[in-house]
Parts: structure tokens; C-alpha cells; sequence
């Protein structure tokens, strides 16, 4: 069982394990992998709890009704699949600042803290105005073909890669 | 076959649960829930998450249009348009590149212990598609329908039969794969 505590596996097996794994939300679930309607349905929830059944009553919240469903029991399955995996190889200990962001801009966690959260805002408001994450359009949507997904995929590394140039190569220089 | 299980909502909350973890493991032990790995795809001098993903595709793809072929399962194509996927996916592009996770890595992100995820990233995103919700009906009726395409395919694109478009696909994504080994990435 060494290859449970593994630090990490190669890329293509891991890929491949999550190509099998579509083929079965496919046949037992009738779903493809996606995980950014989560996140929009618990902004839901969190907004319920302060507004009351008001929130229901908004358009988006109709289409998208703020509920636990099979999906965001996935994104809470990843939590946990995660933290098993990174226990496993001894990986799993709490901390602030990515290594890389430490080399170029330090240790500080607040820095780092802003910028996720400004990161996550864009992202967030990005995912449900493409319809679909990196899971859900660049694995999920990509397999079948869709066209509305090999587009947003091939945008999300397009804002990616120049926003992450300008970050490390031009503002650190 | 499997249809009427779909529909029975506590086993398939559970299955997501399932389904989640084995996904989250596979992430986690793929390097694609940490930071730095995702920052080296983005700055392009470490392509495991473009591996992972091309191997996912290339390896999902036959299975699931098997299924469909054998009327085992159904495809869910995302409907779209120009508006929805170039201008949303730019927006998310930079996001991904501020943040660095996505929000299925963020996830992992957490299960390993990444506070900037769980205090900043997680919320971020929470507050984000809190907005997306406010400003919905004013989007809708405009910008997310630019060059609508609907539910479209390129097999139904090309107005052929999907396995046309499979195989060479496949075809072309191991290649370029095999071409990163070749140049060393």
C-alpha cells in the first residue's frame, strides 16, 4: 500500500483516475464533475440566513435553487479526499503563504490573504458568468465535446497565464 | 438502466460524497491542489496540471461517448454563447491567475491545510458568486446571450458522427502530451 502515502502519483495516473471517475458520474449519477454551482448555491444559503426566503425570489436563485445537492456534496468529498491523501503522505500541516508566493512577495499573510480574496471574488464572478469552472468546462465539458467549454477553457489559461505574467514576471520583475 | 436510481436523492447524495472524495484524493495526489503547481503551469515551466487535464479528457472522452452509444448514459454539454464563455472565461482567468487555485483545487486547497484558501479564496469566491446573483437579470438580458450557440457540440457542429471527432481528438491531445515529454516539460 506504499502507493497510498505517496507524495505525489504521476500526472497521467492521476489524470486517467479522473477520466474513469467521469465515466461513472455519467452512468450512476447522469452528471458530469463540475464544482463552481456549489459555490453559488452555498452564497445562497449563507444569504438566506440574513435575508430570509427573500433570496428565493431572485431569478438566478430560481434557476439555481440554493439546496445541498449531488454536486456540493462533491466539493465537500474533495475537502475530505484531499486531506486524506495529503495525511497519508504526511503533507497535511496548516499554513498561510504558498511557497512561491513567499519567494517573490514574503511571508506576510495578509498580502497573500487579500489577494486570494480578490482572486476568488474574479473567479467566483467569472465561473458563474462562463457557466462552469475548470472542472466543470476544462475536464467535464472539454470530454464531451462541447464547444461553449473548449472556448471558456481555452480563456480561463489565456486570462491565467497573462495575469500571472504580470503578477511574477512584470510586477516583481 | 440506471435512471431511475438517478432520481433517488439520498443514495445520490451520498454518491456525490463518494465521488468527491476519490476526486479530491486524486487531486491532492495529482500536486494540482497546491499553489506553487498551478502558478508553474500559468508561468508555463510545469505543465502537471495540463497533464492532468489532457489525460482526464483523453480518458473520459471515449468512455463517456461509449456510454452514450450503448444508451447507458446522456451527455450534459453546457449551453453557451460568445458573451458567457470568452468574456466570463477571461474574467475567471484572472481570477485563477490572482488566486491560484480554481474552485475545484481550492477545495483540495483547504483539505490540505492552505489558510489563504479557506480566509481568502473561499470567501472571495462565495462573495463573487454572490454578485454574479445580484447582477444576473441585467446580464441576462443582454451580454450572456451574445453569439449564442445553445448546447452545441462540435460532432453536432460538423454534422457528423461523434466518433469522427473523438478519435482524432484523442489522437491530437496524446501527441501534443507526448510531444511535452519529448521537449522535456
Amino acid at each position: 500500500m506504499e502507493w497510498l502515502s505517496m507524495n505525489q502519483w504521476s500526472p497521467y495516473v492521476a489524470g486517467a483516475g479522473i477520466g474513469v471517475l467521469s465515466w461513472f458520474t455519467f452512468l450512476l449519477s447522469d452528471k458530469p464533475l463540475g464544482c463552481s454551482t456549489a459555490f453559488a448555491r452555498t452564497s445562497g444559503m449563507i444569504e438566506r440566513l440574513f435575508r430570509g426566503r427573500k433570496v428565493m425570489e431572485k431569478p438566478y436563485y430560481k434557476e439555481f435553487p440554493p439546496t445541498v445537492d449531488w454536486e456540493w456534496m462533491l466539493v465537500l468529498g474533495i475537502v475530505i479526499g484531499s486531506f486524506v491523501s495529503a495525511q497519508l503522505s504526511g503533507e497535511f500541516y496548516l499554513r498561510w503563504v504558498p511557497g512561491r508566493w513567499e519567494v517573490a512577495f514574503g511571508h506576510e499573510p495578509w498580502l497573500r490573504v487579500i489577494m486570494a480574496l480578490v482572486g476568488g471574488m474574479l473567479m467566483g464572478f467569472g465561473a458563474r458568468w462562463a457557466g462552469g469552472c475548470t472542472s466543470g468546462h476544462g475536464i467535464s465539458g472539454t470530454l464531451q465535446l462541447s464547444v461553449s467549454s473548449w472556448l471558456a477553457a481555452l480563456c480561463f489559461f489565456i486570462g491565467g497565464i497573462a495575469t500571472v505574467e504580470l503578477i511574477f514576471r512584470i510586477l516583481v520583475g | 438502466m440506471f435512471t431511475t436510481f438517478h432520481s433517488k436523492k439520498g443514495p445520490q447524495l451520498l454518491l456525490g460524497l463518494g465521488m468527491g472524495i476519490v476526486f479530491g484524493f486524486l487531486l491532492q495526489k495529482g500536486g494540482v491542489t497546491n499553489y506553487d503547481v498551478i502558478i508553474g503551469q500559468l508561468l508555463l515551466d510545469d505543465f502537471t496540471v495540463v497533464k492532468v487535464m489532457l489525460t482526464a479528457v483523453v480518458t473520459g472522452m471515449p468512455g463517456v461517448y461509449l456510454l452514450k452509444t450503448l444508451g447507458l448514459g446522456k451527455l450534459h454539454p453546457k449551453p453557451g454563447s460568445f458573451g458567457t464563455s470568452v468574456i466570463g472565461g477571461l474574467i475567471f482567468g484572472v481570477g485563477f491567475g490572482t488566486l491560484g487555485y480554481c474552485p475545484g483545487t481550492i477545495a483540495g486547497a483547504v483539505g490540505q491545510g492552505y489558510l489563504d484558501a479557506l480566509f481568502g479564496g473561499v470567501i472571495g469566491v462565495l462573495i463573487g458568486a454572490g454578485l454574479f446573483a445580484v447582477l444576473y437579470p441585467r446580464l441576462d438580458e443582454g451580454i450572456l446571450h451574445k453569439g449564442d450557440f445553445g448546447e452545441l457540440t462540435f460532432p453536432r457542429l460538423l454534422k457528423v458522427n461523434h466518433w469522427i471527432v473523438v478519435i482524432p481528438v484523442i489522437l491530437v491531445l496524446v501527441c501534443f502530451l507526448l510531444m511535452l515529454e519529448k521537449v522535456g516539460l
